[in-house]
Formats: structure tokens, sequence, C-alpha cells
């Protein structure tokens, strides 16, 4: 690796601390996110000769406050300052900055910094962009292009949230037990908001989204190492893991699904795959079980069944009855169907899906459920009108090319049926 | 002489490393590895997983106590290590200094092995 991609990458893992300290300073996050860049910009000039300082984050917060202060007492006095001789001298201040990152302070800044961009204000495809923007330091224009859409209107998007949030005046005094285990709820679900829209892409897109799926395994990481005991959060970080692990199978070369059961398991990323099953098992221990943990646990029995048949279906429909109890929804008992009909056949699984039609009546994965289901009990003309529900509710291309195929497999049998 | 090479990084550089920049540096260490092993000079290596996979187990008292994460809070975390049988001090640094520069950024401990007993023995 070059210097500088060196200096890179732990400019990337200073970001998400810089920034927020910054905030907690300035209470701005257009200073913060300033004085942090141009805080980098340093750092690229003098990093190269002088060598990286012990503390990167220290100097990047340290150098970044003097850059805005500067800036701010400028615009007071409407004069130049000298810029560089004020940060010339960083030593005692560095260890001082350093001594103040070690309290109890900045697991809340990150936190903050974070609960800010899933505030409850804003929609939840504002979420995902501003944590992207300012979080992981992606360009507007990179995000853009991963949405498809222009980048000046992402720069709206994210100008936007950004009012929004001041407008809400989040309180920066350090949060109680309560309302840090409230922001640490949001904060999590954001993070699995933006896993997803790198894991669901599919087609072209799946490429230029696949660095989100990344970063919010990263921060899932980060938010892990300053709440080390919050089983839920485990529960985030091996859920991401496990699914992560499958990526490079999921889609085929022409970028359409491919199924769990088709997947070439021995592609699945074994490093990723270890590291899931070590958080979900630390996160079991706590006998505290949430939506993260569980939804983790069934994708651990997937990963730990090394050919599909080996599949412990009895396990993964207990856990989705536990899941059902835990966060009733009609996705979930959806999604329990399948173990169902491994368990007890296709015809159990029609019976307990009949009662979720009505409040899944225009969901895509009910009808291709439904359809699979029929196809299954021989009722082939039933299937293909489920079938074409589930075409017309399809989110993407591929979505609609894999129930595609299922139409396409009924006409060949009903043509060779009607022949024969 | 049996010397341990325990490897410290900040954990957080590390996980920000992109999938090549990775492999790129797992790569580089791979050859040194290979050779030193050529040699007959190479125990036990391995990488751990991050810190947060990791549980304590507090034993100065009674019951134990089981903690999340690492023993140590540190701005550098052990990541991994490697034994490796060399004649004197002078060698192990000399090894260190080989991966260093295949891996630069964090530190390397080098620290002498009192007990040793090999896998499977």
């Amino acid at each position: 690796m070059a210097d500088l991609a060196w200096i890179d990458a732990a400019l990337l893992a200073a970001r998400p601390q810089a920034i927020s300290a910054l905030l907690r300073y300035f209470r701005d996050l257009d200073i913060a996110e300033e004085a942090y860049q141009e805080a980098c910009l340093r750092a690229l000039k003098t990093w190269p000769q002088n060598g990286p300082p012990r503390d990167p984050t220290a100097w990047l917060i340290f150098v970044g406050r003097n850059v805005a202060l500067d800036q701010v007492r400028r615009q007071k006095k409407q004069e130049p300052l000298p810029q560089d001789d004020r940060i010339s001298d960083l030593g005692d201040a560095e260890s001082d900055v350093a001594e103040r990152l070690d309290g109890a302070h900045y697991r809340d800044d990150i936190l903050r910094l974070l609960f800010i961009c899933c505030h409850p204000e804003l929609p939840a495809t504002q979420q995902v962009a501003l944590a992207l923007r300012i979080v992981s330091g992606l360009s507007a224009k990179q995000i853009a292009r991963a949405f498809l859409v222009g980048e000046s209107a992402m720069e709206q998007r994210i100008t936007r949230a950004k009012a929004r949030i001041a407008a809400a005046e989040v309180p920066f005094e350090a949060p109680g037990p309560v309302e840090r285990g409230e922001r640490l709820a949001a904060v999590a679900a954001m993070l699995y908001l933006v896993f997803n829209e790198g894991y669901s892409a599919s087609g072209a897109e799946a490429d230029r989204r696949r660095p989100f799926s990344e970063e919010a395994i990263r921060l899932a990481r980060l938010l892990l190492r300053l709440f080390p005991t919050e089983p839920e959060i485990m529960g985030l970080a091996a859920l991401m893991l496990l699914q992560h692990a499958r990526a490079a199978t999921r889609l085929d070369d022409s970028g359409a699904i491919v199924l769990l059961d088709d997947q070439d398991r021995a592609l699945w990323d074994r490093h990723l795959i270890a590291e899931g099953l070590a958080l979900i098992d630390k996160a079991m221990r706590h006998q505290s079980p949430g939506p993260y943990q569980l939804q983790a646990a069934i994708a651990a029995v997937h990963v730990r069944a090394v050919r599909p048949e080996e599949t412990d279906w009895a396990q993964i429909d207990l856990l989705y009855a536990t899941l059902e109890h835990v966060q009733p929804s009609p996705v979930v008992s959806l999604n329990r169907a399948v173990a169902v009909g491994k368990l007890r056949g296709p015809a159990a699984a029609l019976s307990f899906i009949e009662p979720l039609e009505a409040s899944l009546a225009g969901y895509f994965h009910f009808f291709g459920l439904k359809g699979g289901l029929l196809l299954q009990l021989g009722r082939g003309r039933e299937a293909r009108i489920a079938f074409d529900r589930a075409i017309a509710l399809a989110n993407s291309a591929s979505e609609a090319a894999h129930i595609r195929l299922h139409i396409d497999r009924l006409m060949r049998e009903s043509e060779t049926s009607s022949a024969g | 002489m049996h010397y341990a090479i325990l490897c410290y990084h900040s954990e957080e550089v590390v996980t920000a490393w992109t999938k090549e920049q990775n492999e790129e540096v797992m790569g580089r260490l791979e050859k040194v590895r290979q050779r030193i092993a050529k040699e007959g000079k190479l125990g036990p290596v391995a990488r751990l997983l991050p810190t947060t996979a990791a549980t304590t187990l507090r034993k100065d008292r009674d019951a134990p106590l089981i903690l999340d994460g690492p023993f140590a809070e540190t701005k550098e975390q052990f990541l991994g290590f490697y034994i490796v049988d060399v004649a004197d001090l002078d060698e192990a640094l000399g090894i260190a200094r080989e991966l260093g520069e295949a891996n630069p950024g964090g530190a390397f401990e080098v620290r002498p092995l009192a007990v040793y007993y090999p896998a499977g023995v």
C-alpha cells in the first residue's frame, strides 16, 4: 500500500470520532464537517513528511478545532489571521485532547452523530443519504450514483436533511440511560437500513451499492466497541456479517437473484461467517433475545448447514415463532411459512399464510411464495394467478425476472402435458 | 529459542481497509511467512477476529465473572501472533522487521516463550 492509501485508511477510521467531537465543540454540522475536511487536507500535507502522529484522531480533532476557531474569529473581526503558526506546536495540546477522548464523552459523541442521521423527522431515504455523507464521508456524487439520482438532487436531499436536523435541535447534554437506549435502537435500525441498501440491490446496482453493506458492518463494529455488552448490537453485527458472507453468491452473472438453496456454499465468506457466529454465540449468553439476535440466529442456522438438505428447519421454525412473539408482523409470519412448508409440506404452509393475505395484498414476496406453494401442490392455474400478481408488485427487474422463470416452467409443463 | 511476535494495530484502521487493501497486506505477509516456514523456523500463526468478538473471563474472584469484549481497552489491539524458533533476539527482531515492512503501522511485541507445547503433543 502506498503511503497515501495508509493515510486514507487512518482518516476513514478516525472520521466518526473526529466529526462527532467537532460537532460537540461547535454544535453545527457544517462547521464540524468543514473543520474535519481542512484537518484532513493538512494531514495529507504533513503526515507523509513527519510520519503519522501518535494519535491520529486526536490530531485531527485538535487541528480541526483550531481551524474552525480561526474561521469563527476571522469572521468576527473581518480580517485575516495567520494560519499555520497557530497549530505548529501540537505536543501538549494533543495529549490534552487525547485525554479527554478517553473520557466517557466520546461514546456519547459518536452515538449523537449517528443518532442525528436517523432523527425521527427524517424519512428513511434521507437517513441513509445523511449517514453515508456525514459519518462515512462518501461524496454526494458517489451516493447519487448508487441511488441513480442526479448529483444536485442528492445534494439537495442532504441539505434538506441537515436543515431539518438543525431545526429539530438534538440536545447536546449527555443522554440518560433510557434515552441512550432509545438512541442506540434508532441508530441500529438506521445502520440496518444502510446495510440493506447495499444488500438488497440486484442487477447493475449491486456493485455500486456493495460498499454500503461494508460500511454498515464497519459502523456496527464501531458501535459494538462503544457498547460491548448490548446483545442486540451483537445481534445486528452478526446478522449483517452472516448475510454479507453470502453476497458473492446471491446474484448470478446476469445480476439475477439466486435462491439460498441454489447458492454455491463453497463461495460463502468463511471469515465473515466465523465472526458472525462468534457474535451470535456471545449475544445468546445474555438470554435477552431481540429481533436482530433472532434474525441472526436464523441466518446462523442457514450458514451452519453444509448442504441445503441439512438445514435445521425445526430450529428455524422455532426461531421465527419467537420472532413473531417479540416483533409480531405479517412479514415475519410469511418467512416462517417457508419453514412450515419444509417441515409439514406445502398444504400446511398454504393454510398458514392464508390469514396473511389481507395485510400483505401489496407484497411481492407473499404472492411469490403463494405461487410456489400452489405449484408444488400441482395447482398450476392458481399458481399462475399468484405469480402474475407477484410480477405486478415486483420492486426490481430481477425480482420480476425470477418469477418469470417459474411462469416459463409452468407454461412448458402445461404444453408437455397437453401434448402428451 | 522460541519467541512470540505479538501483533498490535488499531482495529479501527485495520477494519477500514478495503478488501483489496486487506488482501494486499495478507499477500505480502504470506510471502514472509512461507519463507520463514521453509527455513523451519515457524511455529503456529494466528490472526484473531476483531476484539468485538471477544469474551473475557475474570478469574480474580469467585465465581469468575464473564464480560463482553477484550481484556484490555487500548488504542491498539492485540490482533494476532507468530511463534518463531530462532537463534537469538536479533534474529527474532529481524523477522519482526520484515513482517513490519509487509504490514506497516501498529507494533510488534517480541516476547520469549517460557513453555511451548506444539499442537497435538
